[in-house]
């Protein structure tokens, strides 16, 4: 490997890093503005310079300087001191100083740089330059005045989230930020360009000047709002969360984050259910725990089992399903069902709902095939990673199923399952560059898994997957994106109907015509709970008053995933924990231990007084659970066991997810998602369910 | 230079016309396919060509020809300070401010813009004219010049720039070049050097002894 000396330090790097990064190998900070790893290098806020031997007698831009064997780089001469003090001043002539007033101050790289490398003071006496401020939608506040000229968000959208509508408008001094006529940023990922802003032209509006980020307390978590299990930082004040930043995990979510993971958390205060209700001569009352306890004992102590349904949501933590499981599975209950949208997935090998190629190895991915999926709505992040296959890999990618602008090019193949027989001669050049793939990958997501003839469906998708070596040493292209946090560990722990017990669609139906005593829904609310008859008795456990709780004959408050320690588990079988950053709402509890509490009150008390014997009882029942943020890649899986038999109808493919910023009770009540959605998707406002 | 900005009144649409159209063939034809958004500063070209500027709908059309995002032909336009952002007059005076233009009397020139068309960067009440300052030319040689379409009117006083400003407003096509005694850019009032007619006549003529002319091979 090269060798260089950084400060007379001799370091080894791998050839084609730059100076900046071979600097930082040997522990030296170089400061800049412009610069993210990953983003291109554009080179030009100039305050990388240093030294390097042999060059030209000047100060160097390290970013975009590649680094050769026998460099000799100087970070600390004087120099550069005098350089980056040169930049910093001409940075500082323009930027206003109004700090105590911003929202980046405290976390700002322009503030901390200028203390660490700046002049002391300024000698520029003449006006300063003003920009008009800019709208640029519901998620991005400017105060242009302070930009920089960076152009990471312009980056950022144009290769990351792909789509090309920020710019860089006139030139020198007069340079500024904007979106094509001011028109708002239509991106799932655009509150990713305030984190990057280096200072605070671009700061998160939802948010905007509600907290310094110095008075926060950080709790590590795991994202809900989709399958990915994005990790996460909620910082918080008092009861609660202020806002919810990306950590980085390579593996996962680089360190991007969706705008509803992100913004979505306005939701967490707004319609919750903060005490038990008992319905009493049709109306929700308030009761009290004992009274609700009373009322759900005395119900299920008089219905048999068989009559009982338990219908998991996509928000649920492993932890309560598997009290659930324990409480409802060991008094004999079969209809049990974690997939409230009907997906039929599950039961098979594990490998069979995973997603196997993993997030991060994606990315080799050479070939795509999305069947009855819109991965841009249903884990933009996720997107990220495809179009990251497409844009390093040159991956084709292929899409059966509605046609959309995925932020890639893609190869519309068909609409419904009859791609898949036309893909036994298959003529078609996508089918040519898939069978003749190194990596070839298949994702099944929601729009083929959530329909009567999903399984046959799934079959079909399999049998393709086989027809084009989808499986093969060393490598497992097959993947399921499922479109709920819940859903892979509610599988995995086998969440499921047993004994010729009804799934959810079934419970749903039986209980329209009578044929349930009892429904439990666990923050189930994405179901028509209109449909349900009256003779239904339904408890809802859960966080928001939605359409589980409008129908609800008892309601047991329950805690967000920000209000409990919990165990999620995302579609690629990645096991992660979260703490708990604020604590449940009012008389709300956390859900494991409303179930704990109620199993007593049964008579059947769950062997668990702790959540750490619960989850010790999770693993050892479930030992895919043992295995915490670890996917192996390259799992052997057979594909012909994978899915039903059966004829999958004509119906065209289409993505389960509609309105990407309305898919959960906490979105649905977050004033910042019906923004949103009502700039970006046109879509009208769902009112209040009650 | 100040912010450019699109103009507030937009026309409702935008067509390339057939001669740019044939034109825009011919600059696509230089570009592989997948690399034809290169043509897109000689299509901005073309457009201000056959509109005077280049209006927000024209914009989205030259986008959408060449398969780019809006905001990325916007940026070209906006950074470029030939594309005339808001409507111009048919006669476009661009007087060049800088140095040796400005010592020569360019200051003059343009006051008599200014008196004649209006302030500067407006159209004039007319719909005829817009005189810009404009940054150096190249043609420091016959300052002071300004440039009025596509051609260059040199050595200009404030009674030639009064004339060609009449001129150009009675609907007459004044000559382009140097408005004072002399061709281009010779001296004034014809050549100071190389006048011996000897020099061009061929008497001088010499035969010389090239050094390395091939010496022919001695007989054997």
């Amino acid at each position: 490997m090269p060798k260089a000396k950084v400060n007379g330090v001799e370091v080894e790097f791998e050839a084609g890093m730059s100076v900046l990064q071979v600097a930082e190998l040997a522990g030296e900070e170089i400061p800049r503005f412009c610069y993210h790893e990953r983003l291109s290098i554009p080179g030009n806020c100039r305050m990388c310079l240093v030294e390097v031997k042999p060059g030209p007698p000047k100060p160097q831009a390290s970013c975009a300087l590649p680094a050769s064997d026998n460099q000799e780089i100087t970070t600390n001469s004087p120099m550069v001191k005098k350089a980056r003090e040169g930049v910093m001043e001409f940075l500082l002539i323009n930027h206003p100083l109004d700090c105590p007033i911003c929202d980046q101050g405290g976390e700002c790289d322009l503030q901390d740089q200028a203390t660490g490398y700046g002049r002391d003071d300024s000698r520029y006496a003449l006006n300063k330059r003003a920009v008009e401020e800019k709208q640029m939608g519901p998620t991005v506040k400017t105060i242009m005045t302070r930009c920089i000229h960076c152009t990471r968000c312009v980056r950022f959208m144009a290769e990351i989230a792909g789509q090309q509508e920020v710019g860089l408008l006139n030139r020198g001094e007069d340079a500024e930020i904007s979106t094509y006529l001011e028109t708002a940023v239509s991106s799932e990922l655009s509150g990713n360009i305030n984190d990057l802003c280096p200072v605070g032209a671009l700061t998160h509006r939802p948010w905007a000047y509600n907290y310094r980020p110095w008075e926060l307390k950080k709790v590590e978590g795991v994202d809900v709002h989709d399958a990915l299990g994005s990790n996460v930082v909620f910082q918080v004040r008092g009861a609660e969360v202020m806002r919810v930043l990306p950590r980085i995990n390579d593996a996962v979510n680089e360190e991007w984050l969706s705008d509803k993971s992100r913004y979505a958390i306005d939701g967490l205060m707004r319609r919750r259910l903060d005490r038990p209700y008992v319905r009493r001569g049709g109306k929700l009352q308030e009761a009290s725990w004992a009274e609700a306890f009373e009322a759900v004992a005395a119900k299920l102590g008089d219905s048999s089992p068989d009559r009982v349904g338990v219908i998991a949501g996509d928000l649920q933590d492993a932890e309560s399903m598997k009290a659930a499981l324990d409480l409802f599975g060991g008094a004999g209950v079969p209809n049990l069902d974690c997939r409230q949208d009907g997906a039929q997935i599950g039961g098979g090998p594990r490998e069979a709902h995973l997603f196997n190629t993993t997030v991060l190895g994606l990315e080799e991915a050479d070939a795509i095939l999305l069947v009855g999926t819109n991965p841009r709505l249903e884990s933009p992040v996720l997107n990220t990673r495809i179009r990251k296959a497409w844009f390093l890999n040159n991956a084709r990618v292929g899409l059966i199923g509605e046609a959309a602008d995925l932020t890639y090019p893609v190869e519309h193949l068909g609409e419904t399952h009859r791609a898949f027989e036309e893909a036994a001669g298959w003529g078609h050049p996508f089918a040519e560059a898939l069978r003749g793939a190194r990596r070839p990958a298949i994702i099944v997501g929601g729009g083929a898994l959530a329909r009567p003839d999903g399984g046959a469906l799934v079959r079909a998708a399999a049998q393709a997957a086989q027809a084009f070596d989808v499986v093969r040493e060393g490598w497992n292209g097959w993947n399921v994106l499922h479109t709920a946090a819940s859903r892979v560990g509610g599988l995995d722990m086998g969440f499921l109907p047993r004994g010729g017990g009804m799934g959810a669609k079934a419970m749903m139906g039986a209980a329209g015509q009578g044929g349930l005593d009892v429904l439990f829904l666990m923050g189930a609310d994405e179901l028509d709970t209109r449909a349900i008859g009256p003779d239904t008795f339904v408890i809802y456990m859960g966080t928001h008053g939605d359409a589980g709780a409008s129908r609800a004959d008892v309601i047991l408050p329950g805690a967000a995933y920000t209000e409990k320690p919990g165990t999620w588990v995302n579609t690629e079988g990645r096991v992660q924990f979260a703490s708990r950053a604020v604590f449940p709402k009012g008389e709300a509890r956390e859900d494991w231990a409303i179930l704990r509490a109620l199993s007593e009150r049964l008579g059947a008390t769950l062997p668990y007084d702790s959540i750490g014997a619960l989850r010790e009882k999770l693993i050892s029942d479930h030992p895919a659970f043992g295995q915490v943020d670890y996917v192996p890649t390259g799992r052997p899986l057979d594909l012909s066991l994978v899915g039903l038999d059966g004829t999958p109808s004509d119906e065209p493919l289409r993505s389960p997810v509609t309105n990407f910023y309305m898919t959960n009770p906490i979105a649905r009540a977050s004033l910042t998602m019906a923004d949103c959605s009502a700039v970006r998707v046109q879509a009208p406002v769902p009112m209040a369910a009650e | 230079m100040s912010v450019r900005r699109l103009s507030r009144e937009q026309p409702a649409s935008f067509a390339f016309s057939e001669a740019t159209q044939a034109d825009i063939q011919f600059w696509l034809g230089k570009f592989p396919t997948n690399r034809r958004q290169s043509a897109v500063i000689p299509i901005l070209w073309r457009v201000q060509k056959q509109e005077g500027w280049v209006s927000e709908p024209a914009l989205r059309a030259t986008a959408e020809l060449l398969g780019m995002a809006y905001i990325r032909v916007l940026e070209v336009a906006t950074f470029y300070t030939m594309f005339n952002l808001e409507p111009v007059g048919r006669t476009l005076i661009q007087v060049c401010g800088t140095t040796p233009c400005a010592l020569r009397g360019a200051g003059e020139v343009m006051d008599v813009c200014r008196s004649k068309i209006g302030p500067k960067n407006q159209l004039s009440p007319d719909g005829l004219f817009t005189w810009q300052e404009v940054e150096c030319l190249g043609a420091c040689v016959n300052a002071p010049m300004a440039q009025i379409n596509d051609y260059y009117f040199e050595d200009l006083t404030a009674a030639s720039m009064a004339q060609i400003i009449d001129d150009f407003a009675a609907g007459r096509d004044p000559q382009p070049g140097p408005y004072i005694d002399r061709a281009n850019s010779a001296p004034v009032g014809g050549p100071i050097t190389l006048t011996e007619p000897s020099l061009f006549d061929g008497s001088r003529a010499r035969k010389v002894e090239l050094p390395n002319r091939v010496q022919p091979e001695p007989a054997a």
